[in-house]
């Protein structure tokens, strides 16, 4: 799960990482007051939504004066951004985060994620920070450094000093960050965090180390536990139709093509989107009906689909090892009643009874083709949606 | 001999009582699995499924000679149940739950360094020898006995690995799962088969995310000689949009490594046959064992 750049602040904070003081509003007239509060000559103005680059797009303002602040809220606010990270959508405005512009003498670059290699914490750092990771990589891959920790390790003190001295710090300075360090990685940990990436650590003129924008997502299966973390989700965030599905249990995430999925397992879910990519068509959606394929839970994930209007048509892919296949078939026949179904649906079922199955879906009066492979499935269904 | 469980095998199941830890149970046991015991605690003393129930781990080994476990134990309490089996010093604990929180999985892999005990999973579909016994959800009737080694990180593509080649028929079929910290990997269940004189194939199913199948392909073009089989595989997610997951830093750490092409690439330089889709990976490990 996603947090905003200003929920992610006030968690540091906690753990003793130096933010600028700052304050989040909903609407332009409240920037008076958090002006006024901050009492500084020059403020940033920064859109929350869950995407970077939101500087080359608008999102992020530097402003002098009180007036300028109102203006630019009053703007911001309501403003659809399309940033390069947000792909062909935009993202609507809701908050604007108001905060402390700093002197910055030196931008760096500090992350800590779950490393799936080593199974570990892996902490990224870069001297050049303040750009997009990805082409500093790319470029200059020298500047990156990186500390691996062993899994169930801490970042210790001396990891601290370490990275401090290889971004080129010294003195007091190098001293701080590593507080700031060592504060990240607490809260990366207490708070069962899948990253952490503070983008730019600055270094002040005045040589104070500030995290000056921070992006953080968060171990799912550990929500239960981290309950001020799970209340901050943002639910304007999010695909409608990844929300009712999150709130059936349904693995779903929308796509940009135009054949609605639904698969039992991950695995199945993105094997089935390769071959309809190898026969030329693309997925609306990946969707695995995690857990026990059920009528009840089947028919859920039908309807769902079939309510997205970029699915021109729909292809069901279960392979169950213990359930009845005839019992799908007919949760999917009443779900189509139910939806009136007129898109093509292709069905491949595997499991018991699935002689059953099929001829309850041949002979349902609705558009259903059952087949017995998965590639007769992709084969079909591509060119159904291509002749529609 | 299959590899992980064999005819010499005594398994429990923690997390017997629960309406898992029972269906699946259930399922094993029809399957004529030598299920020995199960571990519930504060249950312990009573029958269920006909079979002893007993509180502890350590109890049910001093009981029954149990060296494996099945843990179908809810998400929050999982991490504790392995390790149960751990201190237990059983040879082989099956992880089935789904959703452990990472950091656990993490504290799991640094307290398990140095023991003598083999963990598959989380959140895998179990390990599966045909005709022999099973721990976890894996179908019985889809597998046949044979001699291809089935190792995947998806449970559903496991099930279409054994369909497609019941032709050949399979020795052992081993879910890994798909979890970002995990116990036995591709290199764990390449060595397995590899040794296992009724193994004669692999099939290798991986995908997107991590790095297992490059260090897999890495140990496979390390097969030297006589010690060689083939092997077929496909990597699922090629389909997938980049980085929707984790965002950004994510796809830095290993430089690229972890997309299915690339996989694909490192596993197809190591001679292995890798199928388009997952429709043809029978067809890729009848063609392997011609070579």
């Amino acid at each position: 799960m996603d947090i905003h750049e200003y929920q992610a602040k006030q968690l540091l904070a906690k753990f003793g990482v130096n933010i600028p003081a700052g304050e989040i509003i909903y609407q332009p007239h409240e920037a008076v007051t958090v002006t006024s509060w901050l009492n500084e000559e020059e403020v940033m103005v920064k859109a929350q939504v869950h995407a970077g680059g939101r500087g080359k797009s608008g999102g992020i303002k530097k402003c002098t004066g009180q007036e300028e602040v109102v203006e630019t809220v009053e703007k911001m606010i309501g403003m659809k951004l399309k940033t390069p990270q947000t792909g062909d959508k935009q993202k609507t405005v809701t908050r604007v985060y108001i905060e402390k512009a700093h002197n910055i003498q030196t931008e760096l670059y500090f992350c800590v994620l779950v490393d799936r290699e080593t199974g570990g914490n892996t902490i990224i750092t870069s001297k050049k920070g303040g750009m997009d990771i990805e082409k500093v990589a790319e470029n200059d891959p020298d500047s990156i450094f990186k500390v691996k920790l062993s899994p169930g390790n801490k970042l210790l003190n001396h990891h601290a000093r370490t990275i401090s001295y290889e971004l080129g710090l010294k003195g007091a300075v190098a001293k701080k960050a590593q507080k700031n360090l060592i504060g990240i990685y607490n809260a990366f940990e207490k708070l069962d965090a899948a990253m952490i990436e503070i983008n730019p650590l600055a270094v002040t003129k005045e040589g104070e180390v500030v995290a000056l924008d921070c992006k953080a997502s968060f171990d799912d299966n550990a929500l239960y536990r981290q309950r001020q973390i799970a209340d901050m989700k943002d639910e304007n965030e999010y695909d409608p139709l990844e929300l009712e599905a999150a709130r059936h249990d349904l693995n779903y995430v929308k796509l940009d093509g135009n054949i609605g999925l639904m698969v039992n397992g991950a695995g199945l879910s993105m094997a089935t989107m390769d071959i309809i990519k190898f026969y030329g068509g693309e997925a609306a959606n990946f969707m695995d009906v995690a857990g026990a394929a059920t009528p009840q839970r089947v028919a859920a994930a039908f309807k769902l689909i079939y309510r997205d209007s970029d699915v021109k048509g729909i292809l069901i892919n279960i392979f169950g090892g213990m359930m009845r296949c005839n019992d799908i078939a007919q949760g999917l026949v009443d779900a189509s009643k139910e939806v009136g179904l007129d898109k093509p649906l292709v069905v491949r079922l595997e499991g018991t009874n699935v002689e059953m199955g099929m001829d309850i879906l041949k002979n349902s009066g609705f558009p259903i083709t059952p087949v017995p492979t998965m590639e007769q499935a992709a084969k079909e269904i591509v060119e159904l949606v291509k002749k529609n | 001999m299959a590899v992980l469980i064999t005819k010499e095998s005594k398994i429990i199941c923690q997390g017997f009582t629960g309406s898992q830890g029972t269906f699946h149970s259930e399922r094993a046991i029809e399957y004529n699995t030598n299920i020995v015991g199960g571990v519930t605690p504060d249950k312990g003393g009573m029958k269920h499924l006909n079979i002893p129930v007993f509180n502890t781990v350590a109890e049910a080994k001093k009981k029954t000679g149990c060296n494996a476990s099945g843990v179908f134990v809810p998400p929050p309490f999982a991490a504790d149940a392995i390790l149960e089996g751990v201190e237990a010093e059983l040879d082989l604990i099956v992880c089935i739950t789904d959703g452990i929180p990472t950091s656990d999985m993490q504290r799991v892999r640094r307290e398990m360094k140095g023991s003598k005990t083999r963990l598959v999973g989380p959140n895998c579909p179990g390990v599966l020898t045909p005709g022999v016994g099973k721990i976890g959800i894996i179908p019985g009737h889809i597998c046949k006995p044979g001699r291809i080694g089935v190792v995947s990180r998806s449970g559903t593509l496991s099930y279409e690995a054994a369909v497609q080649t019941s032709s050949l028929g399979q020795s052992t079929i081993i879910g890994i799962g798909g979890d970002p910290v995990n116990g036995t990997n591709f290199v764990d269940a390449l060595e397995l088969f590899l040794k296992d004189d009724e193994t004669d194939g692999i099939v290798l199913i991986g995908e997107i995310g991590g790095t297992p199948e490059v260090e897999g392909a890495e140990f496979i073009k390390s097969w030297k000689g006589q010690f060689k089989k083939p092997v077929a595989g496909f990597v699922a997610g090629a389909a997938a949009p980049k980085g929707r997951k984790l965002g950004h830093a994510g796809a830095i750490v290993n430089s690229g490594a972890e997309t299915a092409d690339a996989k694909k690439e490192a596993l197809k330089s190591a001679g292995v046959i890798v199928a388009d889709t997952i429709t043809t990976i029978g067809e890729a490990m009848i063609k392997a064992m011609e070579i």
